[in-house]
């Protein structure tokens, strides 16, 4: 029972609204919903579509031979990556709860939010466009670390705590980290997250909290840089029932937190080797760009550009 | 400017005032420069404890800063995001850029035998060597985790890991503890012969055998400034390649990442003009309130202080070309991200930054053009304290404007210092100014035994009167 609602008065209240002329700041993930632009987001209508249907694709990556560093590594097995169909995706927001409980993703609060600090892996943007600001056309676009092979991050890390892992994954060795941020800095997408204060406090205080994290998943601690792993944990333990199966990983048997709750399989997570494998035929679709594909990061995330197909009556309306 | 038959000025060909005031001998330069070493701590002036108050109030300031850095974590700054960066190495970058003019007075003018260097050198050495102590605290407060930072040392251990030898950062790491420690012998050797002065001068049995342990039993034998000629020559030598080389190697900290407004060729020059360029305008910000209270208007003449203003204004125009070329490169790349940069920086949340940062750096010092403000050390000061905050506005524009709006709209985010980014920037002014205090009351700030080689006794006697 609330005291602002008593017994004595179940149905009726006399609370009463009124203005205080007091501000409060508001707490917001993002800041900036215009595209600028920016080829971010890239939609073509049904009739552009059909008439080139690679139109999104822009330039596509540059040649292989545009840098002059070479990766000098061939992925023989797995080289995972994942797509995202920008059509299917309708911003609900359910990968970046997903991610957050199947990676330990410490909650941070309004303040820290307000100061740019929140730490989700993935997060869904938001851009507006049009002149109708009552009704304006909205993009969605989850964004995670794209997993470079070309990576701007790890050149940058003084400790080589962020590498280039076997299978194609851009990895972060925790217990590494100095936690300079220059990887944050320089990575074009700022997907990485950093541990400005002990976020995991609390947790390690309370005893039932404990129990809250997924034990397969390090709790990180002050001051070290973190980001999607791919969820690296469910890609290894699919391979150590592959391996005790004697066989090797089948497309499908590992599905990343994001995917798994996505409602409309905007995500699919696979071998990219494997050209029978769900995210290769994906990929090998017409709508498929690389985000900032310019320059030259060769990201293992790549997007499927939204096709749309507006009713002209509903639009009139 | 009356011209007497003593004065220097007599051999220069174009008439400027003298680097030495007429009318000294070997002896007399002695006794005045030492004089304020050797003044009673019972009669220290009442300006210099005012200002160690002041220095060590700050000193405890960065104390108590740094200690909740600790315990806390750099949440307690500013840093977020898109904005990795912030005061912390703004204000590195600043300190790096003040010492390097100590080093291009100390090692190249020395070697270009610009005997004006002479009464200012140890002072900007010394200067060099303190600001460089307070750069070289923020790389490790910076850290996520401080109590690591050996991690980017090449160290063979346990750990069986190397640092990431692409990485600029280590890069920087060598750089600026090279930097460090070539600028300490440099500025300790070069005191040697002066510590001994002191040591003979010195009145107490305490003062005796301080500078006497310090002097390293320098006896001003010849054979003694045989070898002081050569290691001094060495060290310059040394020194020289690395005016250019650290603030290069800093540069390249933001010049090899891929943030636009960052990734551009012309950092290295232009950051290293921009050194020089802020030490001189520190050197001029110090020595103008010390001239009067020590009144050493003999030794730092009005000679010193246009030529100073001379290099401010070369080095200042060098800097506004880096600010053009900079516009320039954006817009001839025809690259969407690096006009939007420059824009940004025009019209951008941060233009008043910018703005201000033209203003300091490229409109105020072309005041310089003029011998009446060169002269003037009102001017002159109120020039200098103009470059010195239009050289960390520089660094705030390159450094945080650049990363608050980069490639993806949605990242786009403000940055505000804390009150706590505030306290550790104020409180490595109090670890300078305490340094600098206590060097200027107890070691030779002005360099004895070469200015008494520019009294006229001392260049008669090497015959290079013409």
């Amino acid at each position: 029972m609330t005291p602002l609602r008593t017994s004595a008065a179940a149905w009726t209240t006399a609370v009463q609204v009124a203005k205080t002329g007091a501000r409060s700041p508001l707490a917001h993930t993002q800041q900036h919903f215009r595209l600028e632009g920016r080829e971010i987001v890239r939609v073509m209508s049904l009739p552009e579509y059909l008439k080139d249907p690679a139109r999104a694709k822009g330039h596509g990556l540059p040649p292989k031979d545009a840098s002059l560093f070479q990766p000098g590594w061939e992925y023989k097995e797995n080289a995972w990556g994942l797509s995202v169909d920008l059509g299917s995706c309708f911003g609900c927001n359910a990968c970046v709860v997903a991610c957050q409980s199947e990676n330990n993703i410490p909650v941070v609060g309004k303040e820290q939010v307000g100061k740019n600090r929140e730490m989700h892996w993935i997060r869904v943007d938001q851009y507006y466009e049009g002149t109708d600001l009552e009704n304006p056309e909205i993009h969605h676009q989850p964004l995670m670390c794209q997993h470079c092979e070309m990576a701007p991050c790890e050149v940058v890390c003084p400790v080589a705590a962020t590498v280039h892992g076997a299978e194609g994954l851009n990895e972060m060795a925790y217990n590494r980290c100095v936690g300079t941020r220059y990887c944050s800095n320089n990575c074009p997408y700022h997907v990485r997250r950093f541990n400005f204060l002990e976020y995991n406090g609390e947790r390690e205080q309370e005893p039932v909290l404990k129990m809250l994290a997924n034990p397969d998943v390090t709790v990180r601690s002050r001051g070290v840089m973190e980001k999607c792993t791919f969820c690296i944990q469910r890609i290894n333990r699919a391979r150590i029932v592959a391996e005790r199966e004697g066989r090797a990983i089948r497309d499908g048997e590992i599905r990343t937190a994001c995917q798994q709750t996505c409602p409309a399989d905007a995500i699919v997570f696979g071998n990219i080797n494997d050209p029978g494998a769900n995210v290769s035929k994906l990929r090998s679709e017409p709508r498929t760009y690389w985000l900032l594909e310019e320059l030259n990061t060769r990201p293992r995330t790549t997007y499927l550009a939204k096709v749309t197909n507006p009713n002209p009556d509903v639009e009139a309306g | 400017m009356s011209s007497t038959t003593n004065d220097v000025r007599v051999t220069d060909p174009i008439a400027q005032p003298p680097v030495l005031a007429p009318g000294h001998t070997p002896g007399s330069v002695t006794e005045r420069i030492s004089e304020m070493v050797h003044t009673k701590l019972t009669k220290t002036p009442k300006w210099w404890l005012l200002g160690l108050a002041v220095g060590f109030g700050l000193l405890n300031l960065f104390l108590l800063a740094v200690t909740n850095l600790f315990m806390t974590g750099i949440g307690i700054w500013g840093n977020n995001v898109p904005v990795g960066w912030g005061w912390d190495i703004v204000c590195f970058v600043w300190w790096i850029g003040i010492g390097h003019a100590g080093t291009l007075i100390s090692a190249i003018l020395l070697l270009l035998r610009q005997s004006w260097r002479n009464s200012i050198n140890r002072f900007a050495e010394a200067m060099t060597v303190f600001a460089v102590a307070c750069a070289g605290m923020y790389p490790i407060l910076h850290l996520g985790r401080p109590w690591l930072p050996y991690w980017l040392l090449p160290l063979p251990g346990t750990l069986n890991m190397w640092p990431n030898f692409r990485s600029p950062l280590i890069w920087d790491v060598f750089a600026v503890s090279t930097y460090a420690t070539i600028s300490i012998v440099f500025w300790f050797v070069g005191m040697l012969p002066d510590l001994a002065t002191l040591r003979d001068h010195a009145k107490s049995k305490v003062a005796r055998f301080a500078y006497g342990m310090a002097a390293l039993g320098w006896r001003n034998s010849a054979r003694h400034w045989a070898n002081y000629e050569v290691a001094s020559l060495l060290l310059a030598g040394l020194s020289t390649p690395l005016v250019l080389s650290v603030h290069s190697i800093v540069s390249f900290d933001f010049s090899v990442g891929i943030v636009p407004g960052w990734h551009t060729t012309v950092f290295p020059p232009y950051f290293v003009a921009g050194a020089v360029f802020a030490g001189f305008a520190m050197v001029l910000t110090l020595v103008l309130p010390l001239r009067p209270l020590f009144k050493l208007h003999d030794f730092i003449t009005e000679r010193h202080l246009q030529n100073m203003a001379k290099v401010m204004l070369t080095t200042g125009l060098i800097v506004a070309y880096g600010y053009v070329l900079e516009i320039w490169a954006a817009f001839y790349s025809g690259n969407e991200f690096e006009i939007f940069m420059v824009l940004n920086r025009f019209t951008g949340p941060y233009a008043v930054q910018y703005w201000l940062l033209i203003l300091c750096n490229i409109l105020v010092p072309q005041l310089l053009w003029f011998r009446q403000v060169r002269s003037n050390v009102w001017a002159l000061w109120v020039i200098a304290m103009f470059i010195n905050v239009g050289m960390w506005l520089e660094r705030f524009v390159i450094i945080v404007v650049s990363l608050s709006r980069d490639y993806i709209p949605s990242n786009w985010a403000m940055y505000h210092g804390t009150k706590w980014d505030m306290a550790v920037f104020a409180g490595t002014i109090g670890l300078f100014l305490t340094l600098l205090l206590l060097f200027i009351r107890f070691l030779p700030a002005l360099n004895m035994f070469e200015m008494r080689v520019l009294t006229p006794e001392a260049t008669k006697a090497h015959g290079e009167e013409k």
